[in-house]
């Protein structure tokens, strides 16, 4: 087997050493029967070829975005991403280091992730950021349970506009927390506004959780409720699926948000079929004590040199346990890793470029889209993503387009499986990936399907 | 010979500033067309054309000679030995990075019709058949981002299987050697924490486990092989005593790379127990992630698997996205957004046909072989924590350093100046200045004499009353011993212009 250097000359000597008859006594603690004498029912070992070989035929039964006119949104986007990025995550000091626990030999995963700190921060608008968590939804449970810790109170108010997939996971996460969970359901035609959370908020609330855009794709500004928010003692939570938008829109941090959270793929990251991602944290100087997840700080060394540890460890389980603020342990770091290189290509010139690019091909999109006869663009306003309204059933609609090989956008009832009355809508999102030939091109389908 | 030079770099040690120190406005690393000008739709919330986000703009050469450096301050897997206890460094397959980049695999988007995703859910499929054979458990959840979630998935289920009993059973018993995402997790769950001591040949006690026991007991959460690299003996009776009194038995799956192949936690009585696909399977550990932990289940636990799961059918795989599908489960909620780290699944499938279960029998096999020769060759010097073999790691106390004047901590830098990574320091905690060594399958007898020979003359240096060249040690790094007192009493966490 290719990956196992010992020999069984080798294996022979070492027994020797041991004073072990076999491996097989190396293993007495295992209860009598349990210890296999063969290999289990599984195929035995192949080369690199016939593996290649296998995965490549099970990739071939797959449609994949690159391949297609693709305007999938609903929480992950298809973005360029350099030839750069994957070179240096796939660095073998990068790709095969574990967590810098050892920081004179971790610097080089220590001062990126002090850079992709800082990136975080900048583009939030916020003080400070974290190393990263496993994903946005998790980032937004993860950013209930501290607003929970920072205000000793036990109430979350999720808006409307939240994506379903963040919502579930915070109510999984507050479930067995006795921490109790309100809101109101969403609706891409009711826009939710600061006055319809309003009378939600009362002293018993942690935190009010809006996503900015939101999952129809909208924007709103949130300096009321934010107000709202801090009139009665509640944190603002800023949840993003597109941290491209931040390159366009107004950033959370300008509203007086407290915790911004969210997805960070798209900055770096292929779409993977929904995972490995990247989780952002932000917050403000006031809450980094209450903050989840690894931290890396700026220090010096014994010669006074310039360095970088990681620090604030005391909130962590490792040395809190049942009283940590997490049990979070790692981090999302290469995916961390390619956030940073692409953020550090793209610069300020670049990030608000890729931002206005990707609006101005949503903005044709739509265009396009209202063209077309038994489609209506719900949205007022939009980033890079909207919401559609077709005179036929929006999951039959995006089989019709497929079979015409454009994946066309995400139907609501695929997000929302028991909300009958969303049957209608579906999302479309636009990124610098699509010519104005995919434009055309799904104009075109959705004219003939909808006739 | 030292002297200082011009630029503070030294030969192939490049000093290397923060990309906010180097970047200038104008520059940038890609080249995107200029947009065409529409109508805005940002609905009044256009940010600020004159206010500055504060990113640096940076050429690509720039980029990748900073980051190339960068990674020169890392030591990883490639770089050399990587014996740290309880990680499992083993090596990781360039294979497994290229198919996880195939057209068909990487450039799925998670909410494409199921029509268009087989191969993706077959392959999902595929990886969670490896994973049920090798456990020979029944039902496994693949969504879990990382070991820790993969802890909360079991305990969840355990909370919920409880609640659809109608018991409120609050206590979970913890090994006090546990790792401490154990008790975090479990608080987490809405549990309080119980600690089990061990006895002096580092397992649980089972007199006082037993003694621990009652109907307020939600379960035990052990794991097996345990933190101190050893097999739990009596994991079978504390299996049997846990469900006689009504609790399940959560095993905590980090160190299955010892027996994959060979032990089944199927027969050991384990009710739910996730994987770290990133020891056992050899995902890259990234610098600290992404890592990935299914979580497999017993008859008992099965129906409460969180969503979403993928189940075959006549018209082939589907994917389970709502927990009111009427197939009879009770889903505990959502973990996570979409379907899981399915990179990670495409890894450990590669790697798991790699080896097929000839490989992986072997596999874990070395592993136990070459932990065990590190072992016997320290133990001449070293003193170890418990006596008899141990699994996949050898565990040392800091009782030979005793009247040296160097600590645990010392020794470890000062292999780090032998270039090697040095062992996991301090944990478990239940071993005074404990040294916990893994070696893996992965390194050759070669790498691991090489090792013992420099631990085993350290050792000699210290005895030698040498203590002083251990404290400053490291010598020869990036950057030597870093203050982490000062960094926690005043966080400085990101790069601004004022503090430049």
């Amino acid at each position: 087997m290719r990956y196992l250097p010992l020999t069984q000359a080798d294996r022979a000597s070492m027994l020797e050493t041991i004073g072990a008859g076999s491996v097989d006594d190396l293993y007495c603690d295992v209860p009598e029967g349990a210890l296999l004498k063969e290999p289990v029912d599984l195929p035995h070992h192949l080369g690199e070829m016939q593996v290649e070989r296998d995965m490549a035929k099970l990739a071939a039964k797959n449609m994949g975005t690159a391949s297609a006119p693709s305007f999938l949104g609903a929480g992950a986007y298809r973005h360029h991403v350099p030839a750069t990025v994957d070179y240096i995550i796939q660095r073998g000091e990068f790709l095969t280091a574990y967590t810098p626990y050892q920081p004179e030999i971790a610097q080089g995963t220590l001062q990126y992730l002090f850079e992709f700190q800082t990136q975080v921060a900048s583009i939030t608008n916020m003080d400070v950021a974290n190393a990263s968590m496993w994903d946005g939804a998790t980032s937004c449970a993860e950013a209930v349970l501290m607003a929970c810790r920072a205000t000793r109170r036990k109430k979350a108010v999720l808006s409307g506009g939240l994506h379903p997939h963040y919502r579930e996971v915070t109510e999984t996460y507050c479930q067995y927390s006795d921490t109790q969970v309100a809101g109101r359901d969403g609706h891409p035609e009711h826009q939710a506004t600061a006055d319809e959370l309003d009378d939600l908020i009362d002293d018993q609330t942690a935190c009010v959780v809006v996503q900015y855009p939101d999952v129809f794709g909208r924007l709103d500004d949130h300096t009321k409720l934010a107000e709202a928010c801090h009139a009665k003692g509640a944190l603002l939570v800023v949840v993003f699926t597109e941290a491209v938008a931040f390159g366009a829109i107004k950033s959370p941090g300008s509203f007086g948000a407290d915790i911004v959270c969210g997805e960070g793929q798209s900055i770096g990251n292929a779409l993977g079929y929904g995972g490995p991602y990247v989780g952002l944290f932000a917050t403000t100087s006031k809450l980094v004590r209450q903050m989840p997840g690894r931290l890396c700080g700026e220090t010096v060394d014994q010669d006074g040199k310039r360095g970088f540890v990681l620090t604030l460890s005391t909130r962590e389980q490792h040395i809190r346990r049942e009283k940590a603020t997490s049990n979070i342990c790692t981090n999302s770091g290469l995916c961390s890793l390619a956030f940073t290189v692409h953020m550090s290509l793209l610069g300020e010139d670049g990030y608000r470029k890729l931002a206005a690019i990707n609006h101005e091909r949503a903005v044709k999109t739509a265009d396009a889209l209202e063209g077309v006869a038994g489609v209506e663009v719900v949205n007022d306003s939009f980033f890079n993503e909207f919401t559609v309204k077709l005179s036929k059933p929006a999951a039959e609609v995006v089989e019709a387009l497929v079979a015409r090989g454009i994946m066309g956008g995400v139907p609501l009832s695929r997000l929302y499986p028991n909300r009958d009355d969303l049957g209608a809508f579906m999302l479309v999102a636009a990124t610098e990936t699509n010519t104005d030939e995919d434009i055309a091109a799904l104009a075109a389908a959705l004219k003939e399907v909808l006739a | 010979m030292t002297f200082q030079t011009h630029t503070g770099n030294r030969g192939l040690v490049l000093e290397e500033k923060l990309i906010f120190e180097q970047g200038e406005a104008g520059r940038s690393g890609v080249d995107l067309p200029d947009p065409a000008p529409v109508k805005s739709r940002l609905g009044g919330l256009a940010r600020d054309e004159n206010s500055e986000i504060g990113l640096p703009g940076l050429s690509e050469p720039q980029v990748v000679r900073h980051f190339t450096r960068l990674s020169q301050k890392n030591f990883g897997i490639d770089s050399g030995f990587f014996p740290l206890g309880s990680c499992t460094m083993k090596h990781n397959p360039r294979l497994n990075e290229k198919v996880a980049r195939l057209p068909g695999i990487a450039d799925l988007h998670p909410m494409q019709p199921e029509s268009t995703v087989q191969g993706a859910l077959e392959l999902m499929d595929q990886c969670a058949h490896w994973l049920l054979v090798l456990t020979g458990m029944p039902a496994v959840a693949m969504s879990p981002a990382s070991g820790a979630q993969g802890e909360l998935c079991g305990m969840m289920a355990i909370r919920a299987a409880l609640d659809a009993r109608g018991e409120n059973r609050r206590r979970v018993l913890v090994p006090e050697s546990a790792h401490g995402t154990n008790p975090a997790t479990a608080a987490a769950c809405g549990f309080t924490v119980d600690s089990i001591p061990a006895t002096a040949d580092g397992r649980v006690d089972l007199a006082a486990f037993e003694a621990k026991l009652g109907d307020d007991v939600a379960g035990i959460m052990l794991t097996n092989p345990n933190t101190c690299g050893l097999f739990e003996r009596d994991v079978r009776k504390i299996a049997d005593l846990v469900h006689a009194a009504g609790g399940y038995f959560y095993c905590d799956g980090a160190n299955f790379n010892a027996i994959v192949g060979r032990v089944r936690p199927a027969d050991l009585g384990v009710d739910a127990m996730h994987i770290n696909l990133h020891k056992t399977f050899s995902t890259p550990h990234g610098g600290g992630g992404p890592g990935s932990g299914p979580v497999v289940f017993s008859e008992a636990l099965a129906p409460f698997a969180p969503i979403p799961y993928v189940v075959k059918t006549e018209n082939g795989f589907h994917l389970v996205e709502t927990a009111d599908e009427q197939d009879g489960k009770k889903p505990f909620g959502r973990l996570k957004g979409f379907h899981g780290q399915m990179g990670m699944f495409v890894r450990a499938l590669s790697y798991m046909k790699s080896h097929g279960a000839d490989g992986l029998r072997q596999a874990s096999g070395d592993a136990v072989l070459n932990a065990n020769y590190l072992l016997a060759r320290l133990k001449t010097k070293l003193s170890v924590a418990y006596p008899g073999y141990c699994m996949h790691e050898a565990l040392f106390d800091d009782d030979f350093l005793k009247g040296t004047g160097v600590s645990t901590l010392d020794l470890a830098k000062a292999i780090i100046d032998e270039g090697f990574h040095p062992m996991t320091m301090y944990f478990p905690l239940v071993v005074h200045g404990a040294l916990l060594i893994e070696p893996t399958e992965t390194e050759t007898k070669e790498s691991i004499d090489q090792f013992c020979d420099a631990v085993l003359s350290l050792v000699a240096k210290a005895e030698a009353g040498d203590s002083e060249f251990f404290k400053n040690a490291p010598y020869l790094t990036p950057r030597r011993r870093l203050d982490e007192t000062a960094a926690a009493r005043k966080p400085v966490l990101r790069w601004s212009p004022a503090n430049a």
